[in-house]
């Protein structure tokens, strides 16, 4: 009966070690004052209605950027805690982390850098961005754009209540390949939480996945055509197809993981027929595209800061878009370059080699192209232009790393090795992230009315990038040298440790260049009078987000906008095409709706119960989440109007382009 | 309704319907994963029972035959909602729904018969792909029978909605999906497996 009611809980699973009572401490501390917070500026309803249950696209991606940033910061602990052990844990010492402990840190870091940091960010972004690139009011879906956020953030808590509940994540590394996770090797808790908390999230993603797609192909303005699209758009819809490509096989595979390790089956054990090789091919399907979606929406951002910065049209805009259809499509091609030491044969790794080093093409295409739109253009520097030169140059020397990688006989020496680590953080951080930066930086005006300061975020770039040569360039050197990855002690006579002191240095300053992000914003936020964009085109943009206010109005556009070329609003300026008394219209709107909440909610106690063995718990969110679904499909009063008469008033006279 | 509004619901089955496409091309790539594993497990039965010794032609050409006719009566049913002919609509999803039960309990019967004589999920990799593939697939029509259920009592109490008519056009869409599955499940693990 007990252990109906308690699962696997018992009173040793509360924390009782330093990092679980640190971190249960620190979480339950910043709950407690966010609650404070809220309670003493009396603002629960407003928090409520207007936030939490939201269906407004850009509020849900002001909320994605929050929490991913938060994530940010528990992610960059971890990556911290690395550096620190690897700089004191030589010969003699052991440093400050046992090997297990050490093991669940980097595990942790890589699932929440992924995960939860820059899939966070890059959702965050296309739900501000697309619909409004595209003419939209609204996504296809509000109510899934609302469900798939909600159970990002259960994901997000589940993946940290392993503080709380159990003390261990999976010390199995970010991709938990079996049969090291399976039950005979990792009996704890710490796969479970790995498991459901991707489980959530990624059933998150994939209803991202399938609503942006939903509203790129079907929600675009009139004239907005595929081959008008601004090149963000386009890339986010390959992200988006990769996402629904390969977020199924991730869900599947983890299903069958979890089978193995709740009811004895054997897929990826290795007796009775198990093939764990099978695992590693099934999960690499999908991780290698993965990391093509972090990128190929930075691709998009670069584009548009690129061109709003030189006040230029893209240069080879078809080509762009094949060159990131092309990237989209080998992404899917290439797993296997993983695990070249598998053994598959001299043929099979030649292919993946081959179609591994011409992912180089399409992205050498993209470099010239970006290059050629800077060519005689009216270049201004400001602080998106410094996020893209780094990505260039960073992105050079990971990329030429990639290609070495891509070598078989290179790759047999190079896996599993610093160097390799070294590569994906240069593409992750120098090519995603910094994409993201540029992104936030560009987009910032728009989504809050003003502009972040200049000469911090100058700063903080160049704390990022010097930080980051400092940080990895050792981490090449220690490759080639001959250091493995996941390496929690090493020996004197190896000579490395300067280097991973160095390394740790380099930490130090992207962690600087990361605080004065948070001051650059705290004082924008005191400048905001002084920063302020009254015009809604702060930066003489081109495409259609900048024809609104700042921030837009929740409708987005008081008329829909009829597109007749590429670029927009660019375009509209330079025909001076303005509506003269604009005929406004009554505009239908959705309605917010806490179902979305209520289901993640319900969701998420699936996941804790499955971690747990509470089948009590599973019961009640699968029968809750159910009904909570059919409530809201039979539902049919979702929208309200907005009358003509509102939209004048709000728009008070606003010059509109059309 | 008004025209405008009646545009508007039309707009919106267009954009419902094609997002539930791609949600089935998710679902098929999930299966697609489970029947890779399959494969790649099927010749590993450990000793125990191989897919040979499960099949019974005449008993899976029964539950195949059931699927079929119920993807028909489904059809059927739409065919009905566009003539707006509310009780033809409401016997069909029966027929329906009676149909996709029989395959339940056929398949439940045959699983029952083999977890009887201990051939369970935990005797081999072989078995733990097959019941996995096929209990998958069973999984999903005891979602679509819930579905019918939900369905009916929505029609039986307020009639043919627009809202109603569309979700029954994404439940034959689901419906016949689970057909197409079915039938790949029929040709590649059982006759590919009994017959080799």
């Amino acid at each position: 009966m007990m252990e109906f009611i308690f699962g696997r809980l018992t009173w040793s699973s509360l924390p009782h070690e330093w990092f679980t009572i640190g971190g249960t401490i620190a979480m339950s501390g910043m709950m407690i004052s966010a609650i404070a917070l809220v309670t003493y500026l009396k603002r629960w309803k407003w928090l409520w209605r207007e936030w939490l249950t939201t269906v407004d696209p850009k509020k849900i991606g002001i909320m994605y950027v929050i929490v991913a940033s938060l994530m940010l910061f528990r992610g960059g602990l971890d990556a911290g805690m690395i550096w620190l052990q690897q700089a004191i844990s030589v010969g003699s010492s052991h440093g400050y982390l046992n090997a297990d402990h050490f093991q669940q840190i980097f595990t942790a870091h890589g699932v929440i850098m992924v995960f939860f940091v820059t899939m966070g960010f890059l959702f965050g972004l296309l739900n501000f961005i697309v619909p409004l690139q595209i003419g939209a009011r609204d996504l296809a879906s509000p109510f899934l754009n609302t469900l798939g956020f909600w159970l990002y953030v259960a994901g997000a808590i589940l993946i940290n209540l392993f503080f709380v509940f159990g003390g261990e994540f999976a010390a199995t590394g970010w991709l938990a390949i079996a049969p090291l996770s399976e039950l005979q090797y990792s009996p704890g808790v710490g796969v479970d939480f790995w498991i459901w908390s991707l489980q959530v999230s990624g059933l998150g993603t994939l209803l991202g996945g399938i609503n942006f797609i939903m509203t790129i192909i079907k929600k675009r303005a009139p004239g907005m055509t595929m081959s008008r699209l601004p090149l963000f758009t386009w890339t986010s819809l390959f992200g988006m197809i990769l996402v629904v490509s390969i977020f199924p096989i991730l869900t599947a595979t983890i299903t069958l993981l979890s089978l193995d390790r709740l009811l004895g089956f054997h897929f990826f054990t290795t007796d009775m027929g198990g093939n764990a090789m099978m695992y590693t091919n099934l999960i690499w399907m999908w991780g290698h595209p993965e990391v093509y979606i972090l990128i190929l929406p930075s691709f998009g951002i670069y584009s548009e800061v690129i061109t709003t910065f030189s006040q230029k049209k893209v240069a080879g805009y078809t080509s762009m878009v094949l060159a990131g259809a092309l990237i989209a499509f080998i992404a899917m091609l290439v797993w296997l370059h993983h695990f070249f030491t598998m053994g598959s044969g001299a043929d099979v790794n030649a292919f993946f080699g081959i179609s591994t080093a011409f992912i180089a093409i399409p992205s050498g295409v993209q470099i010239f192209n970006w290059i050629s739109s800077m060519y005689k253009g009216k270049i201004r520097y400001e602080v998106p232009m410094y996020w893209f030169l780094g990505f260039a140059i960073l992105f050079m020397i990971g990329g030429t790393a990639g290609v070495l990688l891509s070598v078989p006989s290179a790759d047999f020496q190079l896996h599993n090795s610093l160097f390799l680590v070294a590569h994906f953080h240069t593409m992750i951080i120098g090519g995603a992230l910094f994409g993201i930066f540029a992104g936030i930086t560009y987009w910032f005006p728009k989504v809050t009315g003003f502009k972040l300061h200049e000469r911090l975020g100058q700063y903080a770039f160049w704390c990022w990038l010097v930080g980051f040569i400092v940080s990895f360039t050792p981490l090449y050197i220690l490759g080639s040298m001959g250091a493995a990855r996941r390496l929690d002690h090493y020996d004197v006579s190896t000579g490395w440790q300067p280097l991973f002191i160095l390394a740790g240095f380099g930490f130090l300053i992207i962690l600087t260049g990361a605080m004065l992000h948070v001051v650059q914003i705290a004082v924008s936020i005191m400048q905001r009078e002084k920063l302020k964009d009254t015009t809604g085109d702060p930066w003489n943009g081109r495409t259609l987000e900048w024809s609104t206010a700042s921030p837009p109005p929740f409708y987005n556009f008081a008329l829909v906008p009829r597109v007749t070329s590429r670029d927009a609003f660019w375009e509209m300026k330079k025909n001076e095409k303005i509506i003269e008394n604009p005929k406004y219209e009554d505009i239908e709107m959705p309605k917010n709706t806490a179902l979305g909440i209520y289901v993640a909610a319900f969701v998420f106690l699936i996941g804790f119960g499955m971690v747990w063995h509470l089948f009590w718990l599973v019961a009640i969110g699968f029968i809750g989440g159910i009904v909570c679904v059919i409530i809201r499909t039979f539902d049919e009063d979702t929208e309200y109007v907005v009358t003509a008469e509102q939209v004048k008033k709000m728009e008070g006279g606003r010059k509109i382009y059309g | 309704m008004d025209k405008e509004k009646l545009h508007h619901e039309d707009e919106k089955t267009d954009i419902v319907k094609f997002g539930f496409w791609i949600y089935l091309m998710t679902d098929l790539l999930m299966f697609a994963v489970l029947f890779a594993a399959y494969a790649v497990l099927r010749d590993n039965n450990f000793g125990g029972i191989t897919i040979r010794e499960i099949f019974n032609p005449p008993f899976v050409l029964g539950e195949t035959l059931l699927l079929l006719t119920s993807s028909f009566t489904c059809g059927l049913a739409i065919v009905f909602a566009n003539q707006e002919n509310k009780k033809m609509v409401v016997s069909f999803l029966t027929l329906t729904l009676i149909l996709g039960l029989g395959f339940l309990s056929m398949e439940f019967s045959e699983f029952a018969k083999l977890f009887g004589e201990g051939q369970t999920p935990q005797r081999s990799a072989f078995l733990s792909s097959f019941f996995t593939l096929t209990g998958t697939h069973g999984l999903h029509i005891i979602v679509g029978c819930f579905w019918i259920i939900v369905m009916l009592a929505k029609i039986v109490r307020s009639g043919l909605s627009v809202g109603t008519a569309r979700k029954l056009t994404l439940f034959s869409l689901f419906w016949h999906f689970l057909d197409i599955v079915w039938i790949f499940i029929f040709t590649i693990v059982y006759l590919m497996g009994g017959l080799s």
